[in-house]
Formats: C-alpha cells, sequence, structure tokens
C-alpha cells in the first residue's frame, strides 16, 4: 500500500462502521453540564412571576424606556458638576476599599501561599477567605451596618471585607506560580523569609499584583455604585436610586448612566493598557 | 552607574507610595470616611454578630421559605447567563477578528457588548423596574444584560487566544464559514467558554441577592424582610443559606473545570 | 502548460512595508520548489496570496487555467480544496481526535449544511484511516491532537493536506519547529508525495541545506523579490550570500556546525 493507492481510494473496502469521534469524560461532562443548564433555564422560565408585568410588554416598555433615557437626558435634582463630585465620592469608595484590602491581603496572601507556609496556615487562611468571598458584598455592608451605622464606615469596611476575599486568592496564586528553586536558592544561601519575600516573590509576582489589583479597583468601582443604591453608602449610586424608586425620573436616570457608563468605559481602557503593558514588559 | 541604578528604583517605589498614600487621603477626605471609627467598629462588630447573629430554632421555621426564594434565585442566575451565552456566542463570533464578517461589524459588536457590560447590574435594575415592576423579571434581565456584556468580552478573547490557527487552516482547506466556525472554533474554545459561563453564574448569584434588596425579589428580598423587622437570627439564616449555596455551586463549577479543561 | 502562474504579484500591507513586489514565477506540474530566505523576506506572504488567504495589492495567479484573484467566493473555495497547505505551526484543532482533523480536509468538498453537520462518507473515513496508517500514525488515530509530538502532529497536517486530494501543497516552513530526525521524515513524505503522486510541491525553508537536498528549483527571496529563481545544482555561495545579507555568516555558522555533527 502507498500513497498511489490510497489517493486513488482503490484500497479494499470494509463493513465494519467507522467510528470518529470517541467519547472521553471530559466530552461527557461538557454536554452533561450544558444539558443540564439548559434544562434549569427552561424550568426557570416557568417559576418566574410575570402576573403583573408580561415579558412582552416590559420588553416593549424598555425599548421606549431606553430611547428616553439616552436621547433625553437631563439634570433635575443636581447639576453637572455635582454629579461629578458623587462620581468622585463613588470612586473615592472604590479606591479607598482597594487600597485597604490590597495592604491587608498582601500580607496575608504571603501566608495563605503554600510554597511561603505551611499547609496548615495556608488551608486554614484558604478556607476562611473562600466563605467570605461566597457571602454577597451587600449583605458584608449591612451586616457592618448594624454595629457601625449605615454610611461610609460601613461601606468601606464591607466591601473591604469582599476584596479581601478576592484578593488573597488571586496574590496567593501569584505567588505560588514562583518558581521552587528560586526560593531553595536563596533559602540555602541563607535568606531569611522576609528577605526571600522582599527580594523574590514580590518582585517576580509585581506584574500579577498590579493587574489584580487594578482588576479589583473595576469591580470595587461597580460595587460602590451598587452599595450607594442600595445600603447608603452615598455617591452616584444614591442618586441613581432617588431617581429610580424615590422622583421616578427616567431622564434623571438617563444621566447618571450616562456618567457610569464613561468612569466605567475609562477604567476598562485603563485596565487592557495596564494588561498590555505588563504583557509587552 | 550602579547606585544611580538603585537609587532611581528606590525613587520611584518612593514616588508611588507617595501617591498611593496621598490618594487614600483624598479618598478619605471627600467620601468622610472616619478611619479611627472605621477600625473601632471591626471589633464591636464581631462581638455583636458572635452574640446575635446566628439562626435560633425559631428562624428554622423560616427555613423553607427561605429555601424556596433560594432555588428561585438560582434558577433566575443560571437562566438568565445561559440565556446570555447564546446571545454572546453569536456576537463573539461576529465581533472576533478571526472569525468576523466584515471589520465594521466586529466592532459595532464589540461596542455594543463594552455598553451593556459597563452598565452595572445594579444601574440595569433600576432602569429594568421603570418597565417590568416589582417582578423576578427585573432581576432576570438585568443579570441578562450584564452577563451578556461580560461573555461576549470573555468569548472573544477566548476565540483570539485558541482560534486562530484552526481557522486558518480551515479557511485554506476550502470549507465553509459555517464548517470553520462549528469545525474549528467551538471545539477548541468550547471548555473555557463553559468555564466562563459557569464563572459567570457564580457571579450571578451574589449580584441576585444585590438586585433582590433593590427590587423586592428572591432571596435579597427575603433576607432584606428580616434584616427590617429587626429578626437578626432569621436574616443570619438567610446568609447562611447563600452562603453554603454559593460554596457548593463553586465546588461543582471546579470539579467541572478540572474535568474538561 | 503550468499548473500555477504569478505574474507581476505585489502585496503591501501598509505604508512602510512593501512585502512583495513584482513577483513572477511559472511552477509546473509534480515540480517540488524550494523557497528561500531570511526571515521577514516576504516567504509566508508568498505562499498565502496563492490562494489568497492573503489578498494580494497586484498582479495575477493562475492556477489550472483559472484567474484566481478574480472568482467569486465559492469558486474560490472549490480551487483551494486543490491547494493543500501545510503550517509551521501545524494547526490543528487541538481539541479534537487526529482522525477528525484529518477529515476537515474533505469540509471543502461540502455544502454549508452537510460540512457543517461534519457528515463524512464511509469512504472519506476510510481513505482518512488509510493515509493515517500509511503516514505512522494508525495508533494515535483516535487520540486528541494535542497529546501528539511536533512531528506527528506535522504528519497529521500532512494527512489532512492529502486527503483533500489537493494538486498543489503549499508548505510554510513545515520543519521549522522540528527536531532534526523529525524534519527529514517530514521532508522525505513530501518528497515521496511529490514523486509518486505528481503533486507540485511549494516549500518555504529556512534551512538552505535543506532546500539543496531535496528541491528541484530553488526560489531565492530576499526584501519581498525573487533574487534567484533555478536548480540547486546552479546556486553558488555568492548568491547565497545575496538571498540571506547580514544574516549570511550566522547561517554559514549553523550550517557548519550541523556538517560537525553529521561527520
Ligand atoms: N499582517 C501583516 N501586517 C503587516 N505587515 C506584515 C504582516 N504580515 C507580514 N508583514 C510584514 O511583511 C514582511 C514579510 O513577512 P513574511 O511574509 O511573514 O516573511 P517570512 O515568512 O519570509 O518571514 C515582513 O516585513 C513582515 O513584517
Ligand atoms: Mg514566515
Amino acid at each position: 500500500m502507498d500513497f498511489e493507492n490510497i489517493m486513488k481510494r482503490i484500497a479494499p473496502p470494509s463493513n465494519r462502521p467507522v467510528r470518529v469521534k470517541p467519547m472521553n469524560q471530559s466530552a461527557i461532562v461538557i454536554r452533561l453540564t450544558l444539558l443540564s443548564l439548559v434544562i434549569l433555564t427552561i424550568i426557570g422560565f416557568f417559576t418566574y412571576d410575570d402576573t403583573d408585568v408580561g415579558m412582552l410588554e416590559g420588553i416593549t416598555a424598555t425599548f421606549t424606556n431606553f430611547k428616553v433615557m439616552f436621547t433625553e437626558p437631563h439634570f433635575n435634582h443636581f447639576t453637572f458638576m455635582e454629579g461629578l463630585y458623587q462620581v468622585l465620592v463613588t470612586i473615592s469608595l472604590a479606591l479607598l476599599t482597594t487600597v485597604i484590602g490590597a495592604v491587608i491581603s498582601l500580607m496575608l496572601g504571603l501566608l495563605a501561599a503554600k510554597n511561603l507556609s505551611t499547609p496548615k496556615i495556608s488551608n486554614s487562611i484558604k478556607n476562611f477567605v473562600a466563605v467570605v468571598r461566597a457571602v454577597p458584598t451587600v449583605l458584608w455592608v449591612l451586616i457592618f451596618a448594624i454595629a457601625a451605622g449605615l454610611g461610609s464606615v460601613a461601606a468601606v469596611i464591607g466591601m473591604t471585607f469582599h476584596s479581601v476575599g478576592y484578593l488573597i486568592k488571586a496574590y496567593s496564586e501569584s505567588f505560588e506560580e514562583l518558581d521552587d528553586g528560586v526560593i531553595e536558592v536563596l533559602k540555602a544561601s541563607g535568606a531569611n523569609w522576609w528577605q526571600i519575600v522582599w527580594q523574590a516573590v514580590i518582585p517576580s509576582s509585581m506584574t500579577y499584583i498590579i493587574s489584580w489589583t487594578f482588576l479589583r479597583f473595576e469591580i470595587n468601582f461597580s460595587v460602590a455604585v451598587a452599595m450607594g443604591a442600595a445600603a447608603g453608602a452615598g455617591g452616584i449610586g444614591y442618586d441613581l436610586f432617588m431617581a429610580s424608586s424615590f422622583y421616578l425620573d427616567l431622564r434623571e436616570l438617563g444621566t447618571i448612566t450616562f456618567y457610569i457608563l464613561v468612569f466605567a468605559i475609562l477604567l476598562e481602557i485603563v485596565a487592557i493598557r495596564i494588561k498590555r503593558h505588563i504583557n509587552i514588559t | 552607574m550602579q547606585v544611580n541604578f538603585f537609587f532611581k528604583k528606590r525613587l520611584r517605589a518612593l514616588l508611588v507610595f507617595a501617591f498611593l498614600v496621598s490618594v487614600t487621603y483624598g479618598g478619605i477626605m471627600i467620601t468622610e470616611y472616619d478611619v479611627i471609627k472605621g477600625f473601632s467598629s471591626i471589633p464591636m462588630a464581631i462581638s455583636w454578630g458572635v452574640t446575635n447573629f446566628f439562626p435560633t430554632t425559631d428562624s428554622f421555621e423560616h427555613l423553607p421559605k427561605i429555601l424556596i426564594s433560594l432555588w428561585e434565585t438560582i434558577l433566575l442566575s443560571i437562566g438568565s447567563a445561559t440565556l446570555a451565552s447564546l446571545f454572546a456566542l453569536f456576537f463573539a463570533i461576529l465581533g472576533s477578528n478571526t472569525t468576523t464578517i466584515n471589520p465594521f461589524f466586529a466592532t459595532i459588536c464589540r461596542f455594543i457588548a463594552t455598553l451593556f457590560r459597563n452598565i452595572d447590574v445594579a444601574v440595569w435594575s433600576m432602569i429594568l423596574l421603570f418597565s417590568f415592576g416589582q417582578s423576578a423579571l427585573t432581576g432576570y434581565f438585568a443579570l441578562f444584560f450584564v452577563s451578556f456584556g461580560f461573555l461576549t468580552r470573555a468569548f472573544i478573547e477566548t476565540i483570539d487566544e485558541v482560534s486562530n490557527s484552526g481557522v486558518e487552516a480551515l479557511r485554506a482547506t476550502g470549507a465553509s464559514y459555517i464548517s470553520i466556525v462549528i469545525h474549528s472554533v467551538i471545539p477548541s474554545s468550547a471548555s473555557q467558554m463553559l468555564s466562563w459561563l459557569l464563572f459567570m453564574i457564580e457571579t450571578n448569584i451574589r449580584s441576585a441577592t444585590l438586585i433582590g434588596i433593590l427590587t423586592g425579589t428572591g432571596i435579597g428580598f427575603v433576607f432584606d424582610l428580616y434584616y427590617k423587622s429587626v429578626d437578626y437570627n432569621t436574616a443570619s439564616l438567610v446568609v447562611i443559606a447563600i452562603v453554603i449555596a454559593i460554596l457548593a455551586l463553586e465546588a461543582a463549577s471546579n470539579y467541572v473545570r478540572r474535568v474538561i479543561i | 502548460m503550468a499548473l500555477l502562474e504569478l505574474f507581476n504579484l505585489s502585496k503591501r500591507y501598509d505604508q512602510h512595508t512593501i512585502a512583495l513586489s513584482d513577483i513572477n514565477i511559472s511552477v509546473n506540474k509534480g515540480e517540488f520548489i524550494a523557497v528561500i530566505g531570511p526571515s521577514g523576506a516576504g516567504k509566508s506572504t508568498l505562499l498565502r496570496c496563492i490562494n489568497r488567504m492573503i489578498e494580494p495589492t497586484n498582479g495575477e495567479v493562475t492556477f489550472d487555467g483559472v484567474d484566481l484573484l478574480h472568482v467569486k467566493r465559492k469558486e474560490l473555495r472549490r480551487l483551494r480544496t486543490k491547494i493543500g497547505m501545510i503550517f509551521q505551526h501545524y494547526h490543528l484543532v487541538n481539541r479534537l481526535t487526529v482522525i477528525e482533523n484529518v477529515l476537515h480536509g474533505r469540509l471543502g468538498y461540502k455544502s454549508s449544511v452537510v460540512g457543517a453537520l461534519g457528515i463524512y462518507t464511509k469512504k472519506e473515513k476510510e481513505q482518512a484511516i488509510q493515509l493515517l496508517r500509511m503516514l505512522g500514525l494508525a495508533d494515535q488515530m483516535y487520540k486528541r491532537s494535542d497529546k501528539l509530538s511536533g512531528g506527528q502532529k506535522q504528519r497529521v497536517g500532512i494527512a489532512r493536506a492529502l486527503i483533500q486530494d489537493p494538486k498543489m501543497l503549499l508548505c510554510d516552513e513545515p520543519i521549522a519547529s522540528l527536531d532534526p530526525n523529525a524534519s527529514k521524515i517530514i521532508m522525505d513524505y513530501l518528497q515521496k508525495i511529490s514523486q509518486s503522486l505528481g503533486i507540485t510541491v511549494i516549500v518555504n525553508l529556512h534551512q538552505v541545506d535543506v532546500a539543496l537536498q531535496y528541491s528541484d528549483r530553488i526560489i531565492g527571496v530576499s526584501q519581498g523579490q525573487i533574487v534567484y529563481d533555478g536548480t540547486p545544482t546552479d546556486i553558488t555561495q555568492e548568491q547565497i550570500h545575496q538571498i540571506y545579507g547580514s544574516d549570511f555568516d550566522d547561517l554559514m555558522v549553523e550550517m557548519n556546525k550541523e556538517k560537525h555533527y553529521a561527520g
């Protein structure tokens, strides 16, 4: 048998059907997962209570509302500068939370990294943090508000909790990517734990740390908007809540949406820049 | 030379540090954040939590009600993310430079996704409150829009990352556009896309709690009810239920991820 | 009549990068042509302009008597089925099995619907199996293709191209990522294909010695222009020097090293 025969297709035909796609575990799990998700989606459709507003009715109304919001935004309860200031408050909330969260996470992240800590400490921090992360931010803020009262203190502390949960996971995983050999060499040369951390671990994970932290800042901006609306944290989120639930002012809601959109997109562009810059260097 | 190098490095670190400190200080001023109260409130909150924030036997009477709305919220999160992933797949294929039909179209697809993603779920739910009122559909569409925006971007990145080479090879064999998508783009990116979808579902459950508080639906509403009526024992039971649900879901997704990658 | 003719072919990516200028080549059936030149010379661009994976800016491409640059999309697809392509990085769909990857070579013959559903005839499947057997991959048939070694992946690439029933193979640096052993296996297969099936093979190569050893004809490209077109026996040291410019000395060092190993 050679190429010539194969190309002329004169090989003896067989009767067995030819199998092309054997099922492996991965393919089965992908299919099963998708199937379950689709089934749950369909079950969901039948359970939503849409007695008040029909689906179609709502969708048409949404389109009309979009048009009003985005084509006829106006200022009613605050001026342009006041709005800008409220956005600044929201950004400050996000910033404060991110900075405090990053400092705490950096320390605990070192202890949570398997290669820099004992298995016991590492695991207990990681498990604790998994639980912290599982509590939605808004609940953290509301729980703290009982002790500290609604306002920026509860908001910052509550949001920090969730940020810390997120950043410790991200940081410790970056630390764990460090080549074991490097740590060994430094240990062999008599360096102590702090020296290893400052000379090897932090410098080599710096790029990850920066991009994860900025990513969290981006997330915290939208969390801060939400906390303004849901948990009395102030800022543009509070205006959002008032415009929607109190004044029922669709046009002002449009204005607020524009504010948030512009800043969120700006942050995203900066994040992409940072990511690209880090990838290059 | 060398002294200079280390000096410059130190100087840069110092400048970055000074910048962060001053920006943080500015943030403290603007938000009127009380640093001392902030720190002192943590032990206060903990001691309050230990003495008040736990479920009692009475609160377990409310468990069926809590579980029903938790189930609804989970369905809402899964349903919105799954449906959104379908739309996102479509937009991502048209929006990725690897597979787009034309570049102008791709830009439009990406722009739409950017718009949807960057309007936060809180904003979406406040907007949709106008058209759907206090119904589950408000939350459903808010989650759907954000999931759609996020997943479109994630899927585009996935396609660009993993399907470039396969697409070129199939194009060279003369395969049709649809064949290329089905035999190259989908198989090579399916597992990563599924992983993103699972991530989105996890995120959505957390967001759904927030939306529930804002719009008076689902598990968020139930929490708010007990919270506002100062029944902290039952409120804590709600939190525990949410935490268990999210951890279970995370464990399930992690299992799936491990197997399929 | 020539199988492939390029007439005044040019490609400019942007104002500053003119990747190809005024390329004229005539290729006969069954020829084994090596295109050599330093990296950035325009070799990949040249190959991709032939099957319009890259749209040329100017000129003409005639393949099998058809003016390739002025055909409709559907006709282009039909013509592409007759041109197999082999890539440096294999370009397999990693998560699919080896045999699925081979069968991809048949998609161009199918309507959108049939192709999309992945319906292959029994004959096609059997042919795929035979090709794989021929290329020494019988045991790997149902493996995921990312589990293979580089040399094995490239053989899958060859099978995918052959199942297209092509008249011509375009190979873009097929051995640049392979070790010497695997490189030799791949080049031997390409030679055998060309000789026993009369398929025209155009192969971009970075290594001059391999080009000299295998090809019937060498085309030297430098800065987007053809600077040599002739037999491997006629080419002189000076001409190689001209093709590679300042990279030449590095190249000689490498060649000497290889001779050293061989001896
Ligand atoms: N997509 C592209 N856009 C712009 N310039 C390109 C692109 N692809 C290749 N080039 C440029 O065209 C020239 C030829 O490239 P190429 O054909 O890849 O050379 P070779 O394959 O010989 O290394 C190079 O200068 C390269 O930088
Ligand atoms: Mg090249």
